[in-house]
């Protein structure tokens, strides 16, 4: 009996497919990963928190209840709320044309879109100087007026626009494409106008990818450093934003601890968005599989 | 006249999807609009329904040129061949759609969707979302939510392309039976000849782009207007034959040569029924090996193979075939009772001719 029990065994061992790594391979290749992602990732933001709860729970509530760090979290909220509602506006509009219409220079936008992918965020802040800035393009007409845009919250929002531009748009366009035009021609077959067929079809068919392009776009903006660094002025309680603050802070003006405490807000940040956005792949995902549950049919 | 179309044609570019076709539809018919997929009928469908710009011609519904009316404005009901139903709406809102986009009243539209629950055979799927439906179900949905609008016509593009073979009878059962009960002007798109017959009233046959011919399923069947209609509804043996000696012939059957030419060629075409066989090789005048027998269910298909390999179609019943005492691989004599001549492609068919001179009573009333 347990002889046969032991070959059986023998021969569970032996049935590994041909094409599989040795097991010992899987796991050493595992663990590495594992001991990679942990120590590039896992220890340092655990030391954000540890430090700044280094001297206590009241310097940490103190360093944070601090006038400036209050302003720069309100230049932040500001900024990233601006961006992200732009985005959102032209990442719809942008995506709608590119997936639903064949155009000239359709390729030429896309290129486009993902160009602040492959720019430097500090070239982006220069670029918006170059024209902006006092010594700029459009400088003098913009100082005869009275609009200020480099070193004001204006060039803070257009800077982090253009890092976060491609977020939404790049989410949607995959979604629509793959979603095809028969639903919308159905909406209008029963009589809905194009406003009607957006709002009631397409743009719901499409909600948890969205949603998710929107929180991506918003933790890019929030975080935003090189670009918003170049175009503010980087004054305390004026034109500073969270990671600017937490930089100045680091500089030695306010000390190591209050760093880390206003640090901690952006890696809470990071937590609540990947939470979330694991939260909508799983929608996402199931809303995918359902729409290809659906027979599609191409003419 | 529920529809119109008047010299009709669309061009793609320089490719012609479908060229100057005309043909009219009285009210509450049922037609089907068949050809070989790329043969334009879609693409007719589409037009009718606003989806698509004919290049040329004029469309009318119910008398009034509709070219420039829009979509929305046609009033038309259209069932999208994937059935297009809205993923993210439950099943009572999909069918209220057209209603509340024209803003009717809450109570009027839970009322009407009730209703086209009850008509379809669908109530209390209501809440369900589409993926939550089967292959019948789903296509029941998208009529209920075509016709919620009460639309002037019916356009359905391949409505049973998308359900298995079990379903797809009786879904042709189910649409003849809706049709009867609505009353509504109805057009369907498919590629399957036996549908088309089994289904409709009238059928118009595509190919290429062309109209080749619009008739009751009978007038298609028994009178095809060319060799392509007649090689498309039902099966066609086709046989070319060289005059010689007074005869045509083709390995070795021969037939009369109708005033060719010696040395000239003719084309002829018969339909599997028209070949009858028998185990007494006395019985007919040619010879042949049977080949294969194919089982369809109640008829036999057989493969006739002559001595010189002409290989033969016939068709019988199942009980002919115990009667006969036939069984593959025996030899048989066999006989072609009536065949057309075919003219070239596109041109007007002859009438069907009688083998049998002798004997006259076979011919006669077919």
């Amino acid at each position: 009996m347990s002889a046969i029990v032991r070959s059986r065994l023998a021969a569970t061992k032996k049935s590994r497919r041909g094409s599989e790594e040795h097991p010992w391979a899987r796991r050493a290749l595992i663990a590495s990963a594992m001991v990679f992602l942990f120590v590039i990732l896992v220890v340092p933001l655990v030391n954000v928190f540890f430090q700044a709860l280094e001297t206590g729970v009241m310097p940490y509530l103190r360093a944070l209840g601090d006038a400036n760090t209050v302003t720069a979290i309100a230049m932040t909220g500001m900024t990233a709320l601006s961006s992200v509602a732009l985005n959102l506006a032209f990442g719809l509009t942008a995506s709608w044309c590119i997936a639903k219409f064949q155009f000239k220079g359709k390729a030429l936008l896309l290129t486009l879109i993902d160009l602040p992918f492959s720019v430097s965020p500090v070239v982006a802040g220069l670029l918006y100087v170059v024209l902006f800035g006092r010594q700029g393009f459009f400088g003098p007409w913009l100082d005869a007026h009275d609009i200020h845009i480099i070193f004001a919250l204006p060039g803070m929002i257009l800077a982090t626009l253009f890092v976060t531009f491609p977020f939404v748009a790049r989410e949607l366009i995959p979604l629509l494409e793959s979603e095809g035009t028969e639903q919308e021609q159905a909406a209008m077959s029963l009589g809905a106008t194009g406003w009607q067929t957006y709002w009631r079809v397409t743009l719901p068919s499409v909600k948890w990818g969205l949603l998710y392009g929107v929180m991506l776009c918003n933790a890019r903006a929030m975080g935003e450093f090189g670009a918003v660094y170049v175009v503010s002025s980087n004054i305390a309680g004026k034109t500073e934003t969270v990671p600017l603050r937490i930089f100045n802070l680091d500089l030695g003006l306010g000390g190591h601890v209050a760093a880390f405490a206003v640090a901690t807000l952006l890696a809470f940040l990071a937590l609540v968005t990947l939470a979330l956005k694991t939260w909508l792949e799983h929608r996402q995902n199931q809303d995918l599989i359902l729409a290809s549950a659906l027979p599609k049919h191409e003419h | 006249m529920s529809i119109e179309l008047k010299g009709i044609s669309k061009r793609f570019g320089t490719v012609a999807a479908v060229e100057n076709v005309s043909f009219s539809i009285a009210e509450g018919e049922l037609v089907a609009l068949i050809g070989p997929s790329g043969g334009g009928k879609t693409t007719v469908l589409r037009m009718i329904a606003g989806l698509e710009v004919p290049t040329e011609g004029e469309i009318f519904i119910r008398g009034e040129v509709v070219n420039d009316q829009s979509v929305q404005a046609r009033n038309i009901g259209f069932v999208f061949q994937g059935y297009a139903l809205f993923k993210t709406m439950s099943v009572f809102d999909n069918i209220a759609f057209g209603m509340s986009v024209r803003g009717r009243p809450k109570a009027e539209i839970a009322e009407r969707v009730g209703e086209l629950l009850k008509l379809l055979q669908i109530e209390g799927l209501d809440r369900r979302y589409p993926h939550q439906l089967s292959g019948g179900q789903r296509q029941r949905v998208a009529i209920a939510r075509a016709v919620a609008t009460k639309p002037l016509v019916l356009l359905l593009d391949e409505p049973f392309g998308a359900v298995d073979a079990k379903v797809r009878q009786e879904l042709r059962d189910w649409l003849v039976d809706l049709h009867d009960k609505l009353k509504i002007t109805t057009l369907f798109v498919t590629h399957d000849q036996e549908e088309a017959m089994e289904v409709s009233n009238r059928i118009v046959i595509f190919s290429r782009g062309h109209l080749e011919q619009i008739g009751t399923p009978r007038e298609v069947y028994e009178e095809p207007s060319n060799e392509f209609v007649a090689g498309f509804i039902g099966v066609l043996n086709v046989l070319e034959l060289k005059v010689q000696q007074g005869m045509a012939r083709c390995q070795e059957l021969a037939f009369p040569a109708h005033g060719v030419a010696e040395g000239g060629v003719l084309r002829l075409g018969f339909r599997p029924y028209a070949v009858q066989v028998s185990p007494d090789l006395a019985t007919y005048r040619y010879r042949a090996r049977l080949k294969h027998v194919y089982f369809l269910g109640v008829q036999l298909r057989l493969e006739l193979e002559t001595a010189s390999g002409l290989i033969i179609r016939s068709r019988m019943a199942k009980e002919d075939f115990r009667r006969l005492g036939l069984s593959q691989g025996i030899e048989v004599s066999f006989q072609i009772r009536e065949y057309r001549l075919l003219a070239r492609d596109g041109e007007p068919l002859g009438q069907e001719v009688s083998a049998l001179q002798s004997v006259p009573n076979f011919a006669d009333g077919i």
